[in-house]
């Protein structure tokens, strides 16, 4: 797995002013690998994945990831949606950034795929908690991206949205690279190639 | 460079449009600035200069545009939708421009009605005048969105945002407040016009800086 690296981190360390978060955590992650990371709250799966994406700096050590940044998907705790937007307006902007072809094609095909279709026309703020993670499935999915980064990906969703994402990451699993963070790794069983443990600092 | 501005487009519309359905933004800069001009209007003595009132119409208009920033990056922190911006392929600088246009937008319509109260209150405003009030709206658009956006990362954003904007746009009420009385305005203009390039190009520059950590 070394050589064919496609994600690598090396002594990995973040600190938030005196307070360690992460450290010494070391993996490497092969092409189309699914590494599960799992830790107690609060031992800094969240950081770690957003050091993935690019939103938050290492304080040390070196983290090498070979996707550009339009290639790379990523659900996090909150949606990263606009809430007064509707979830056809949140997807038609975020597929415009994201130079989406055949924009509308794809998302109506997200939107049908994900049971949001006769909700794409209401305001985020009055979808429920479970709508809105679908939602943010659907924007984290909206590019086809080669590397996905997803935070506890089932939480808020209900028994037919969790195993729809469970068909969706099988779907996923081996054609592109994932990287899960999770409570629940039996869940992840089935595609997982790699595991993380993460204890506290 | 077409998609570069398609970019900006769909940014600042989205803007336009969340105002459109909240008017958490517009509704409270229009009323702000008309009742402080009617305060200012019973405050200054009936013998006042017009060059006072002209001072007071800019504390005015850059209070009213302090008040706008506040809330300018709010959705983007609703939900975390700032990082799905920062997330995507295109050039963050748009984010920039496109939060600078909208605000711009919205004080210019405030502006509307201030200065027309300004007219009934106080003095009118010739057109010379009038171009440094759009000139010292860029600029305040311009360094009030990229300072805004710093504050919106941080905690105590109400406090911060006044303390890094408020020094930052003093040369802009002088050259605002010399351009409407001065009897050679130009030199005030050209003063307002280089800020505005010099502070947009600085600010479109170091905004991939400050939403990155």
């Amino acid at each position: 797995m070394g050589d064919a690296a496609v994600v690598r981190a090396g002594f990995l360390e973040k600190r938030y002013g005196t307070k360690t978060v992460l450290r010494d955590v070391t993996f490497a992650l092969a092409r189309g690998g699914t590494l599960v990371v799992t830790g107690p709250n609060g031992v800094g799966k969240t950081t770690l994945l957003r050091m993935l994406v690019g939103l938050a700096a290492p304080t040390r050590g070196s983290l090498d990831v070979a996707f550009e940044r339009g290639r790379i998907g990523f659900l996090g705790h909150e949606p990263l949606v606009y809430r007064d937007l509707t979830a056809l307006e949140n997807l038609d902007l975020f597929g415009r950034l994201y130079r989406v072809a055949e924009r509308r094609e794809r998302i109506g095909m997200l939107l049908e795929r994900f049971g949001l279709w006769d909700a794409r026309g209401e305001r985020v703020a009055s979808l429920s908690r479970g709508m809105t993670q679908r939602l943010a499935l659907c924007r984290t999915l909206l590019h086809d991206p080669d590397l996905l980064v997803l935070d506890e990906p089932h939480s808020a969703l209900d028994a037919d949205g969790a195993a729809l994402l469970d068909g969706e990451l099988v779907t996923l699993a081996g054609r592109r690279t994932l990287v899960v963070a999770t409570h629940d790794p039996a869940r992840l069983a089935p595609i997982q190639s790699a595991h993380l443990a993460l204890e506290r600092a | 460079m077409t998609t570069y501005f398609g970019d900006v487009a769909a940014l600042a519309r989205k803007d336009l449009r969340l105002e459109l359905r909240a008017r958490d933004t517009l509704p409270a800069m229009a009323l702000f600035v008309l009742a402080t001009l009617v305060v200012f209007h019973f405050a200054l003595p009936g013998d006042a200069s017009d060059d006072a009132a002209y001072g007071l119409l800019w504390v005015a208009l850059v209070f009213t545009a302090l008040l706008g920033l506040t809330r300018a990056w709010v959705p983007e922190g609703e939900s975390g939708a700032l990082d799905g911006l920062v997330l995507a392929p295109s050039d963050r600088s748009a984010i920039w421009l496109a939060k600078t246009l909208a605000t711009l937008a919205f004080l210019f319509v405030a502006e509307l009605v201030a200065l027309p109260a300004f007219a009934l209150f106080f003095a009118g405003l010739d057109a010379v005048a009038l171009l440094g009030v759009a000139l010292a709206s860029i600029g305040i658009c311009a360094v009030g969105s990229m300072v805004s956006a710093m504050a919106a990362a941080a905690r105590g954003r109400e406090v911060l945002l006044p303390l890094l904007f408020l020094p930052l746009v003093i040369p802009l009420v002088v050259g605002g407040v010399g351009s409407s009385i001065s009897p050679e305005p130009g030199t005030y203009l050209g003063f307002l016009g280089l800020y505005d390039v010099v502070f947009a190009i600085l600010s479109w520059a170091a905004f991939e800086y400050v939403v990155t950590e």
